[in-house]
């Protein structure tokens, strides 16, 4: 390794650990643990939507089918694709390619802002529609009070995902602007692998949340 | 015992006796084990004071210690566990000839209804030697029935009926307090539960009620909210005919079978599209809002008066095909 | 007699290293972190504790006449809140936990010393947030913020109070993110799992619970908040919801939680037991596997807290049995700690009396847990006074005692001080009889019918209440006199050298008070925890 990489990683070296490579691995087990507690997390959520789901079956097919397939449909892809470029950020800084790693971030970072930008409009047009729970709700088909839970589950569910994705453009960002700075290298670049774990939990997140709420019913279609 | 100072509460009925018993047996057993862990501690470190003893003894352990002192106690819990399982079992089991009585409690008060028309608050007049059961309901939050001489106690849910039984053997006043924190005048929500004599009882039923039976409160409802117009009691009706459905399974639309209990009639008034009966259409009209829980209680009493002379077997009566009803038409 | 802090001053240790507030509140060091910490949960201990003596005082008499309904109703509630969450899960985890868990596996400092500042700031917002829903009008859930009550009939701060414990909550997973990397991966070299001290291993049996647990009670509280807020009907049944739900996710966590609370606890004992028993822990593999045994069934219990509530005959019965499966485990340590006493050598000192007392209110805490999982009896004794004292049996029969147990026997290499052992010997006796006296009464009550969280009571039940009060005062001159010896130790106590006990365990190999990183060397450790056959035979400092 290089003089100046080794510097590098002896500058990066916190006074309690005995060498980087405990450092590297006490800090990947630390994300992979808090992944775990995000898991337990969501899985609130998601037993309240499977507990629901399976009492108000058809509540839940109705508000299944007021859901924007299309927006739906379009932010997977682009979730998709966001890991993607976020996995090839972290090839590139293994290779020590900094300036690959940089672009590869930004782009993961325009797709994260994609995904909201689309979720605000979906959730403009459910607002619009009188979707939203509470007292504007008002829904005109069958069994509406669980047609409204449905749409409980649906905004609590993606509202906190979506909530984590903005903490996640947060996260790219910073250690983005941190390889701007120089301060990754093929030696040590542990904290854009974390991110990466981070930002593959999002993804994954939203891979179960897609089927559960916009397709249910769905495979009648086509 | 001691009236301002009780330390067993009375037994005034036979799930008082049942419970009493395993309680006893698990004050003996655990009062023994933990005699003998205060006997050890104590005698241990009397003993093997450290003026007393030279040097300690180095001793890893013992398999067949841990073994032994690990597999007796489970054995030990089995019992506690089945025994208060059978117990429970029987507490949630009605027998069927009970006699019903309706309560809806709210914030901060109990009232009951007897079958027959007979309301009161706060109070329950039961016969002794009977097997009376308790159909609750609450308007607001989550309270509890509680009787400790009887040692029984069933949680009191809002949107829901839950189910309470017992058998009086000692005619006397019992306390009845509500077990579930339910806001500001929680302590204040208790009442009592009278045992009486026979033939006191019967004096007691006679002397009031005066709005006839519950289920003919029930049956005036339904007429006047026009259920009958639809729930025909014969296979042409646009609902289902609803004599003789009360306890029996029912065949829903989406393939699931489920009983007509109490808790799915209220369901069906109230919020119809949840469980729609094979072979007809989501076209009931919620009745949210128009009847309150002492109504559905009473239509649920005319539902399961409605009893006709009634084979087994799913009800799943279709109008489309005429006459497929497996039951004859009753008048 | 020179003044022994001439002599500690010579020597730089962790409290001398830096002076002033930043030093302090921008530490990364886990023992200051600890420090700061103890400070903050014992202003919460009054606090609860304050709340308790009303709560106590109002209950002399059948009626309420001390406080109105609404007032005793946030009383009961905020004392367990404040007890549960401020108090007894960041207890020995953080203060005890945050001190020694390096020092025990010869590590400088904890996996991620900035997360654990974190952790300890988390603590002091909520706390600061729970302060502020006391000050402007309280809350009166009950610490089980039952729904519908506390979603849409109560007009008291519900939100602010869980936004209050989901703060206290992060602090909680932290700390357990921080120890289970720390375990795993900083013990020194040649400290395998199985020569790891007892403590290690309950307090990553804690760790798993506070993370896998903690954001359960997360999104439930989140969910309780936004239904209050916008009208939601997730639990609600007039607008389809499910009461029950709520109480399945929050009793998913509460009921772990208890173990994150007494597992720590249990911890300590082990730790002191063999100290002063000079032998080592008898079926050592036995109560560390039982810890981990503790907190996997933990996680399979939670609704013995609902066999009235309305689910089915069935899953009653599997909860049932898995509540028995459960205290197994807990009994193996019982007999293991015993056994460890047999042919030992005992000192009678204050951390050793604690643990002794920790056993016997333990055990009987646990017995009647075995009442309570039953199926039958628990119809009977739920949501009456037999609950609450089987609980406090354990919490501060246990766990407050545990607690006082490791405060004493590890206070020398926190302050470098011996408190005095006289007064510790005769709080420790006072606590254990008031305790007794305060909490024996209420099984009677609950047995005999007096439901639990009642402002008024019919008069029958007089007698015991009143017993309970007297009890509970002379627990609280027990409570106040640590306080007041502790502080007084850290001026004219005397000095107490790196092992005054003798003990075994890292922590002991450092001078007290210990260097900011702990070791001048990293040990390298070739010996078996416990290993009092190689330790002298004495404890020096207790006669």
């Amino acid at each position: 390794m290089s003089d100046s990489s080794q510097a590098l990683a002896t500058h990066e070296l916190r006074h309690h650990f005995e060498d980087m490579e405990q450092q590297r691995d006490a800090s990947s087990m630390g994300m992979w643990v808090f992944l775990i507690t995000e898991i337990m997390f969501f899985g609130g959520m998601f037993m309240a939507y499977l507990l629901y789901r399976y009492e108000y079956f058809q509540a839940w097919q109705e508000g299944s089918q007021h859901m924007n397939f299309w927006i739906g449909t379009i932010n997977t892809a682009v979730l998709i694709c966001s890991s993607l470029t976020m996995v090839l950020a972290v090839l590139a800084i293994q290779q020590g390619r900094r300036r690959l790693t940089s672009v590869m971030l930004a782009i993961t970072i325009c797709f994260a802002i994609t995904f909201m930008v689309l979720k605000g409009i979906e959730y403009h047009e459910h607002w619009l529609a009188h979707e939203f729970p509470g007292s504007a709700f008002h829904f005109a088909g069958i069994d509406p009070r669980h047609v409204e839970m449905f749409f409980v589950l649906y905004f609590v569910m993606t509202g906190f995902h979506a909530l984590h994705v903005l903490i996640g453009i947060g996260l790219v960002s910073t250690v983005l602007y941190m390889n701007s700075r120089g301060h990754y290298s093929a030696d040590y670049h542990n904290p854009i692998e974390n991110v990466g774990l981070y930002w593959h939990f999002v993804d994954l997140v939203w891979i179960y949340l897609y089927p559960l709420l916009y397709l249910i019913g769905h495979h009648h279609v086509g | 015992m001691f009236p301002n100072f009780p330390i067993w509460p009375v037994r005034a009925a036979t799930s008082a006796s049942n419970l009493d018993a395993l309680f006893i047996f698990l004050l003996l057993v655990t009062g023994m084990v933990t005699i003998m862990i205060f006997i050890l501690v104590t005698l241990f470190a009397l003993r093997y004071r450290h003026d007393r003893v030279e040097k300690a003894t180095p001793i890893l352990g013992s398999l067949a210690l841990e073994t032994t002192w690990s597999l007796v106690p489970f054995g030990i819990f089995l019992i506690f566990f089945v025994w208060g399982a059978v117990i429970y079992f029987g507490e949630r089991t009605a027998p069927a000839d009970s006699m019903d009585v309706y309560v809806v409690a709210k914030q901060w008060m109990w009232k009951l209804e007897h079958a027959d028309g007979q309301r009161e608050i706060n109070e329950l007049h039961v016969p002794v030697d009977r097997n009376v059961k308790l159909i609750m309901t609450s308007q607001d939050v989550i309270h509890s029935f509680f009787v400790p001489a009887f040692r029984l106690k069933q949680d009191v849910l809002p949107g829901r009926y839950t189910t309470l039984w017992f058998h009086a053997i000692r005619p006397g006043t019992y306390h009845l307090f509500c077990a579930e924190y339910c806001g500001t005048q929680h302590s204040g929500m208790i009442g009592s539960i009278i045992v009486m004599n026979p033939a006191e009882y019967e004096a007691w039923l006679s002397g009031g009620g005066g709005e006839g039976s519950l289920a003919s409160t029930g049956q005036k409802l339904f007429q006047q909210l026009g259920c009958g117009s639809c729930h025909r009691s014969d296979t042409q009706g646009r609902g289902p005919n609803l004599v003789g459905v009360f306890g029996k399974p029912v065949l829903l639309e989406d393939g699931r079978t489920v009983t007509a209990d109490e808790n799915y009639v209220r369901e069906s008034i109230l919020n119809p599209g949840a469980k729609i009966v094979a072979g007809f259409k989501n076209i009931m009209p919620s009745f949210q809002g128009v009847v309150n829980e002492e109504q559905l209680l009473s239509l649920i009493a005319y539902v399961k008066s409605l009893q006709g002379s009634q084979p087994g077997g799913i009800v799943s009566n279709r109008p489309a095909v005429p006459n497929v009803s497996v039951r004859p038409r009753v008048k | 007699m020179a003044s022994a802090s001439t002599i500690t001053a010579e020597r730089e240790h962790y409290l001398n290293a830096d002076y002033g507030f930043r030093s302090w509140l921008l530490t990364t060091d886990h023992k200051r972190i600890a420090l700061l910490y103890l400070i903050s949960i014992t202003f919460f201990f009054f606090i609860g504790g304050f709340f308790a003596l009303l709560i106590r005082l109002e209950l002399l008499t059948p009626q309420g006449d001390l406080v109105q309904a609404d007032t005793y109703n946030k009383l009961f509630s905020m004392h367990g809140q404040v007890m549960i969450f401020f108090f007894l899960i960041p207890a020995v985890p953080a203060v005890l936990g945050n001190f020694l868990v390096p020092m025990m596996i010869g590590a400088k400092d904890l996996a991620f010393p900035r997360i654990n500042l974190l952790s300890w700031y988390l603590f002091i917002v909520g706390g600061g947030v729970m302060l502020y829903t006391m000050l402007t009008g309280g809350v009166d859930t009950g610490w089980t913020f039952y729904v519908p009550l506390s979603t849409a009939y109560l007009g008291t701060h519900v939100v602010l109070a869980a936004v209050s414990i989901f703060i206290a909550g992060f602090s909680s997973i932290l700390t357990g993110l921080n120890f289970i990397v720390t375990i795993h991966r900083m013990r020194a070299p040649g400290m395998t799992w199985g020569r790891m001290p007892l403590f290690l291993w309950s307090n990553y049996a804690t760790a798993i619970i506070q993370v896998l647990g903690t954001p359960v009670l997360a999104i439930t509280l989140a969910l309780v908040g936004l239904e209050r807020m916008f009208h939601l009907g997730v639990f609600n049944p007039q607008l389809g919801g499910d009461p029950l739900l709520f109480q399945h996710l929050f009793w998913f966590y509460s009921h772990p939680a208890v173990y994150i609370m007494i597992l720590p606890g249990m911890g300590v004992v082990s730790e002191i037991i063999p100290c002063f028993s000079r032998k080592r822990v008898f079926g050592y593999e036995f109560v560390a596997l039982a810890s981990i045994g503790i907190a996997v069934l933990g996680f399979l219990v939670w609704a013995h807290h609902m066999f009235v509530a309305g689910i089915s005959l069935y899953s009653a019965m599997v909860f049932s049995f898995f509540s028995y499966l459960v205290a197994v485990p807990s009994a193996i340590k019982v007999f293991n700690w015993t056994a460890t006493m047999y042919k030992g050598k005992i000192y009678y000192s204050t951390p050793m009396l604690y643990a002794m007392g920790f056993i016997g209110l333990f055990t009987m805490g646990g017995m009647t847990g075995l009442f309570l999982a039953s199926l039958g009896v628990d119809v009977h004794v739920t949501d009456t006074y037999f609950v609450v004292a089987h609980f406090h049996y354990i919490m501060v029969g246990g766990m407050v005692m545990a607690y006082l147990a490791g405060m004493h026997f590890w206070w020398p290499k926190i302050s470098g001080r011996m408190y005095p052992e006289a007064w510790g010997k005769l709080a420790a006796m006072i606590i254990f009889i008031g305790f007794n006296l305060t909490f024996f009464p209420q099984f009677i009550l609950g047995w005999t019918g007096m439901p639990r969280r009642y402002h008024a009571y019919t008069p029958e039940f007089q007698v015991l209440n009143v017993l309970s009060t007297a009890g509970s005062t002379v627990l609280a001159v027990g409570y106040l006199l640590p306080m007041v010896y502790f502080l007084w130790s850290l001026r004219y106590g005397k000095e107490a050298g790196d092992n005054p006990w003798g003990a075994a365990g890292l922590e002991w190999k450092t001078a007290s008070p210990p260097p900011t990183y702990n070791f001048e060397e990293t040990p390298v450790v070739t010996w078996e925890a416990y290993n009092y056959d190689e330790l002298p035979e004495e404890v020096p400092v207790v006669g």
